[in-house]
């Protein structure tokens, strides 16, 4: 049974659609994220679970209750809000015991549940204060034992490190994911941070437009997007994307880089792999196509290693060299396309160089210029 | 020799620059000294006068025979001015608490994402830009028993109907306290309107999942945090009260009798009108002290405020 099922929900705001039929549905003990940019429709989906936006049609089933038209306090869900929504008036005790002390628990219960869970957040010496006298991430760790003493079905989790600064967000998101592996929680977490859907996610939803693109694993996500967005939307940098013809040559399918400043030359030329041929290919010979590469799908030449697919080398132009000590960015242009190339740290390309790569077929991806949909 | 001619050139020039900066430095001040000057003589002087009068067997004309605090012990023993001090405390009380609870209630009405805030807003603000003098009246003729609120409900057929608090010694001071309220619960719903928008929306829904219903959510979590906002109110309604003289007299000229005398009524009546200038300074420097315990605190508190701020 699902933890969480989602069944055709639509939501309207006056003529504007901003959630289009989405279904899923999530195990106990998994944690959902909802990732996309902003008005892709993943906090209004949100809080359609919360019940604080009720949905224009569809069924939302919580440990297969049909809540739909249940109250927020009905719901069995607790979450952790942007802004954290902690009671200004209240201390940090009183903020976590207020939803069980709403919810009736008597009183030796309800100080044993928060003296657990400041134990497991290591808030119990702030306990009385006042939110004002805390800082960003101590207010964090009591929004999220807010929602821990309840000890709901779900957790929802509403970006809940944008207001902290970069190193803050690191620590708190390795810290939400040993909670997550303690304790065995559901969560469905939303954020605009590609890395950190990465990093935590067991499923990651990436939505657009008020469309679920994809819903896969991290895995899945990032080494077979469907389409060009997903592509380019997780990972950082994002994937290097080349206009290429597809040419059929004997029996070997071709991939000609399109070359818009340089037409007179002779074209670069990269075999697609024959373990990566699909069918579907042989519709879409003479057409222009992407090709998608990530930035560690390069290799340089001398580098190479047995393992990495023996294609044509090719040549690249460097333009900046971005060190960023785990690893050396670099920015190229491959018969005039921008790319982008993650090297070995300790390079020693400079600027203006021609660089020798060899780019990893066998790891590419290939979509339809047009429909920006995947091909193979 | 170049420098020798545009040596006193530059003098003049260095000259001419100090007068303005002189200028510059003392406009300001010259500008300002009339008020200053102006403020000083007739709040501070004229304070300072009346406390000398309260000291005075003074009657229908300022004389200075000092006869220490006499006057005070006879205020004190003066059956009217504790009526009017009685009075104060009813109608203070009142006026503030049901200012507070009204104006808190509208606020949150108002605050409910409602069609036509902004024209709702205006008209419970209206009453504020009135004079007391203006609410006064309106009110008198609204009350008046032969005119207004009594006469309309007989004239629709319920003889028995009696709302006669304007007459009524014992119900009069009520009156004052309807007529202030109309005035200024508005103006306390704007100070509570602008502390519930400085309440992020996040606190609600947060609220709502754990389990609270709205009023909870407004007991509990809104109206704490509107702490600060109940006290600026609570100074700015309590001035009011003490202050208030104008309403009086255009509603019930502190009749029937002097049931509805408040200290300010008290000190016009006994200073101007009954030839007893030492009483009435007596009662006027009482009402300045009232005003002062309230205020000192107040100041205190804001100053403070600014400076951890």
């Amino acid at each position: 049974m699902s933890a969480l099922e989602i069944r055709n929900v639509d939501k309207t705001f006056g003529i504007e659609k901003v959630l289009k039929d989405i279904s899923l549905a999530i195990d106990s003990g998994e944690f959902l994220i909802l990732v996309g940019p902003s008005g892709c429709g993943k906090s209004t989906l949100m809080n359609a679970i919360a019940g604080l936006e009720p949905v224009t049609a569809g069924e939302i089933l919580i440990g297969g209750d049909d809540v739909t038209w249940r109250t927020p306090a009905e719901r069995d869900i607790a979450m952790v809000f942007q802004s954290y929504a902690l009671y200004p008036s209240m201390t940090v005790r009183q903020n976590i015991s207020f939803g069980l002390e709403m919810r009736k628990m008597p009183k030796a219960q309800r100080e044993e549940a928060v003296s657990r869970v400041a134990e497991l957040l290591q808030i119990t010496p702030l306990l009385d204060r006042k939110p004002s006298q805390l800082s960003g991430g101590q207010r964090q760790r009591v929004a999220m034992g807010r929602a821990l003493a309840r000890e709901p079905q779900i957790y929802l989790f509403d970006e809940p490190l944008s207001n902290l600064d970069a190193k803050l967000r690191v620590e708190m998101r390795t810290e939400i994911k040993k909670l997550h592996q303690r304790l065995g929680t559901t969560i469905v977490y939303v954020t605009h941070d590609q890395i950190e859907a990465m990093t935590l996610a067991d499923r990651i939803a990436v939505m657009r437009d008020g469309e679920i693109l994809q819903l896969g694993t991290p895995d899945e996500v990032y080494n077979d997007p469907v389409d060009m967005f997903v592509a380019g939307f997780m990972g950082s940098p994002s994937m290097n994307f080349i206009p290429v013809t597809l040419v059929k040559r004997d029996a070997e399918y071709i991939l000609r880089v399109l070359d818009e400043q340089d037409v007179s030359g002779t074209p670069l030329e990269l075999p697609w792999p024959a373990a990566r041929e699909v069918p579907a290919l042989h519709e879409h010979v003479g057409e222009r196509l992407v090709l998608g590469l990530r930035p560690e799908h390069f290799v340089e030449d001398e580098a190479r290693m047995e393992t990495v697919y023996d294609g044509t080398e090719i040549e690249v132009i460097a333009t900046v060299v971005e060190p960023t000590g785990a690893d050396t960015l670099l920015q190229a242009r491959l018969a005039g396309h921008e790319v982008t190339v993650r090297l070995a740290p300790k390079t020693h390309v400079v600027a203006e160089d021609r660089v020798a790569l060899r780019a990893d077929l066998s790891r590419a991806v290939l979509f339809d210029g047009k429909t920006q949909r995947r091909l193979a | 020799m170049p420098s020798n001619v545009s040596a006193p050139a530059t003098g003049e020039r260095r000259h001419r620059r100090s007068l303005a900066g002189h200028i510059e430095r003392v406009l300001p001040r010259l500008v300002v000294a009339p008020s200053l000057a102006v403020a000083l003589f007739f709040v501070y002087g004229y304070m300072l006068w009346t406390f000398l009068l309260s000291l005075t067997n003074s009657r229908m004309l300022p004389q200075y025979d000092f006869v220490g605090f006499a006057q005070y012990a006879r205020l004190f023993a003066n059956e009217r001015w504790h009526v009017a001090a009685t009075n104060l405390v009813v109608f203070g009380g009142l006026f503030i608490v049901s200012c507070l609870v009204i104006g808190l209630l509208l606020a949150i009405f108002l605050d409910q994402r409602i069609r036509q805030e902004g024209a709702l807003r205006t008209v419970y603000l209206y009453p504020m830009a009135l004079s007391l003098i203006v609410t006064g009246v309106v009110w008198r003729w609204l009350l008046n028993p032969g005119l207004g609120i009594q006469a309309m409900v007989r004239g629709w057929g319920f003889e028995d109907f009696t709302f006669n608090w304007l007459v009524d010694s014992d119900m009069a001071i009520y009156t004052l306290v309807i007529a202030a309220v109309w005035q200024a619960s508005g103006f306390v719903m704007a100070l509570f309107l602008a502390g519930l928008r400085s309440i992020d929306d996040s606190l609600f829904q947060a609220a709502a999942l754990d389990g609270a219903s709205l009023p909870r959510i407004y007991m509990r979590i809104v109206l704490p945090s509107l702490r600060p906002v109940v006290f600026s109110a609570v100074m700015i309604l309590a001035h009011i009260a003490i202050k208030s003289f104008d309403l009086v007299m255009a509603l019930t000229g502190g009749g029937p009798g002097y049931a509805t005398d408040l200290p300010a009524t008290f000190m016009y009546a006994h200073t101007f009108t009954r030839g007893q200038i030492g009483l009435g300074s007596a009662s006027a420097i009482m009402m300045l002290c009232g005003v002062l315990a309230i205020l000192v605190p107040y100041l205190y508190s804001e100053l403070r405020g600014q400076r951890n701020g």
